[in-house]
């Protein structure tokens, strides 16, 4: 059953990477996703066991990633034949076909319970999106790639040795090396600790790296300012989360060894400086997608903080890669309306886009008041559920430097968008003619309905989701 | 451990500073491809019962980073035709000077960490940790973006030398998909050093520099 939900992306990727009518093949991209979605819903609900001798496990975080990128994925694909018809200009053979390969490889790394193979999985993540990225085939999206490629590789690297040292820090002490996390969570108490420390350190920069946490960040504005939308929306939602999700299998670990307090500090300080980073460089940014990235850098703070903050936080982290990740579906994805629609990204140029573009310029201002955690956007419940776990925890220094953080972001950002949605477009914005269709605004009014109903609403069985991942990553089993 | 991994190792750490060096980009592939066939040759010393598994993997490493990532390396520097220059940020003394500062770090280092009985006296550690560092050194001083892969290579190279001290217990199937990892990833960045030739027609990553605040 498992190994299904990999191999049927996996497969109808290679199907359309075998389809010679470029003009339909778009629509597999959907057609993989609902796939996806359908065999996601029934593992959700027949729990599968584990597989291949414990190496696959649907464990109670691994349904939350997974059901939530799953998700994710349908609506980006079901945006993806509008995009795609937009640009006859470009082949979309390889874009179709590492779409579904990178879902794959996503699923991969949410069911991997042998850390050696959620590396390798994660790393192929990182080689299906390069093409994506660059998708435009221009200079600047070479550089981007290229940046991309060179540092998440190298970040990805540094991932193994901590994998390495880990493995090792119960050779040391005469256990049966292993890289099975089930056994690995067992034997915790009796880990060597110098080894697990250092391991912890180069995990949370390695797979940090392709998260996008601060200092090592930098691929992320030039990554997703270059990539098409869609990418944007899928990186900052999807990749990202099964980054977060390998940092959160080592919290685990060091919970399980009694080094909670050890792996925590780290993760509040690199959330705190990750959401610092980001808030200086979304003051005065011109380039609207670039804005968004940074936006990304801030809100995966948000998350290593909630984590490192514990308790009632970590339930509130766990909610917030939801609600962040469809937001962040909202932005992108009106982001790309708005930059096809003027032919540039940057203020100088866009003004007016909420009388250029109706509905992705509204959907756009939209999106920000959500992620900037104004109710009643479900940013504002996860944020606000960190923030009272971060104060009942008695850190009120981190409480009080959060919410300063969280003002700095939203005066920044806001008057980049307002810049963008507000004034009379430009004699520029009239020189394609790019109008809303259907195809490319419906995707983004699900996202926008699904983060209005978190914000108000949490169904009875997401909420059991969240409530066993939250403990799940607590209790370390 | 066995006795004949350490002067393999001393082998690798001067490949480290023929790679930081070395004027001509040749002359750094070959070095990092003979690291490359000594890595191969030491997942069979560094067991204690050779099987046919073994005799795979090892052929698979030395096939891999010995021959076929060399070859693409040498494919791409022909394609975008550099024969020379490696074009350091940093002079090739500056850059072996702290090669040697690195690895004595890492031998430095390596003595604070707990060492279990059977590795201890061995080089495997600080070895790993100097040729990590060699490959960070490479990566971020050279300008050409082929000398960067390299780098990467040689990283790469220093984790895998410290997965000798797991080769017992790392299951077959995850060795086999580093390898194949890196081939891959050296194969889309080889495509992109081609790219970049044919935009900028360069190989210089400083002309990718438009992407900035």
């Amino acid at each position: 059953m498992t190994w299904l939900l990999i191999l049927v992306p996996l497969v109808v990727a290679a199907i359309t990477a075998a389809v010679p009518a470029s003009r339909w093949r778009p629509w597999l991209v959907p057609l993989g996703g609902l796939a996806h979605l359908a065999l996601v819903a029934i593992a959700l609900a027949s729990n599968p066991g584990p597989a291949f001798q414990g190496w696959l496990v649907l464990d109670a975080l691994g349904k939350l990633v997974l059901g939530f990128i799953s998700v994710l994925f349908f609506l980006c694909a079901l945006y993806v034949p509008g995009y795609l018809a937009l640009r006859p200009d470009r082949p979309n053979r390889v874009f179709c076909a590492c779409l579904l390969a990178m879902l794959g490889m996503m699923t991969l790394v949410t069911l991997s319970h042998h850390l050696g193979l959620m590396w390798v999985a994660m790393e192929s993540t990182t080689l299906a999106t390069a093409p994506l990225l660059f998708f435009n085939h221009n200079p600047r999206s070479l550089e981007a790639t290229w940046k991309y490629l060179l540092i998440g590789s190298v970040g990805i690297a540094l991932a193994l040795l901590g994998s390495f040292f880990l493995a090792y820090s119960s050779l040391h002490e005469g256990l049966a090396s292993t890289l099975l996390f089930d056994d690995l969570v067992k034997l915790a108490p009796q880990l060597s600790r110098p080894w697990l420390h250092a391991a912890f350190v180069l995990l949370v920069v390695g797979y940090g790296t392709k998260m996008g946490l601060a200092p090592m960040h930098t691929w992320k504005p030039d990554a997703y300012g270059e990539a098409p939308g869609v990418v944007g929306a899928l990186l900052a939602g999807g990749v990202t989360s099964c980054a977060f999700l390998a940092i959160l299998r080592f919290f685990q670990i060091c919970v399980a060894a009694h080094e909670a307090t050890f792996a925590r500090e780290i993760m509040i300080f690199v959330g705190l400086l990750s959401m610092a980073v980001a808030a200086v460089f979304m003051v005065r940014q011109r380039d609207f997608k670039r804005m968004l990235a940074y936006s990304s850098v801030e809100h995966m703070g948000i998350l290593v903080l909630g984590i490192g903050v514990g308790g009632l936080a970590t339930f509130g982290a766990l909610l917030h890669l939801l609600t962040n990740g469809l937001t962040k579906g909202v932005l992108f994805l009106s982001a790309g309306n708005i930059h096809r629609a003027y032919g540039s990204k940057l203020t100088d140029d866009v003004r007016g886009a909420i009388r250029r573009l109706p509905v992705s310029g509204a959907l756009f201002l939209a999106g920000f008041l959500a992620i900037t955690g104004s109710p009643p956007g479900g940013p504002f419940i996860s944020e606000f559920t960190i923030l009272n776990g971060t104060i009942g925890a008695g850190k009120f220094v981190v409480a009080g430097l959060f919410l300063l953080l969280l003002a700095i972001v939203f005066v920044g950002m806001g008057a980049t968008v307002l810049r963008v949605v507000q004034g009379t477009p430009s004699a520029q914005a009239a020189a394609t003619d790019y109008q809303d269709r259907p195809q490319v605004v419906v995707p983004i009014l699900v996202f926008m309905g699904l983060v209005l109903l978190l914000g108000v609403y949490l169904p009875p069985p997401l909420e059991k989701l969240l409530y066993d991942a939250a403990a799940f990553v607590e209790g370390g089993r | 451990m066995n006795q004949l991994l350490d002067p393999i190792l001393v082998a690798v750490l001067l490949l480290n500073f023929v790679a930081l060096g070395a004027s001509q980009i040749r002359t750094v592939i070959h070095a990092v491809a003979l690291q490359g066939l000594l890595l191969g040759v030491m997942i069979v010393v560094a067991h204690s019962s050779i099987t046919v598994w073994v005799f795979l993997m090892a052929g698979a490493a030395i096939a891999l980073k010995g021959v076929v990532i060399p070859r693409m390396l040498f494919h791409a520097i022909r394609e975008v035709a550099i024969r020379r220059e490696v074009e350091p940020i940093i002079g090739f003394i500056a850059s072996l000077l702290l090669g040697g500062v690195g690895t004595a770090l890492a031998v430095l280092f390596s003595k604070t960490l707990p060492i279990a009985h059977e590795h201890i006296g061995s080089l495997v550690v600080p070895a790993a940790l100097s040729t990590v560092l060699t490959g960070f050194l490479i990566l971020t001083t050279r300008v050409k973006a082929i000398s960067q892969v390299v780098g990467y290579l040689v990283l790469e190279n220093g984790i895998f030398i410290f997965g000798l001290l797991l080769v017992e217990a790392m299951p077959f199937l995850v060795e086999i998909g580093v390898l194949l990892d890196l081939f891959v990833a050296i194969f889309v960045m080889g495509i992109i050093v081609y790219q970049i030739s044919q935009e900028f027609s360069t190989v210089s990553t400083r002309k990718l520099s438009a992407l900035k605040e």
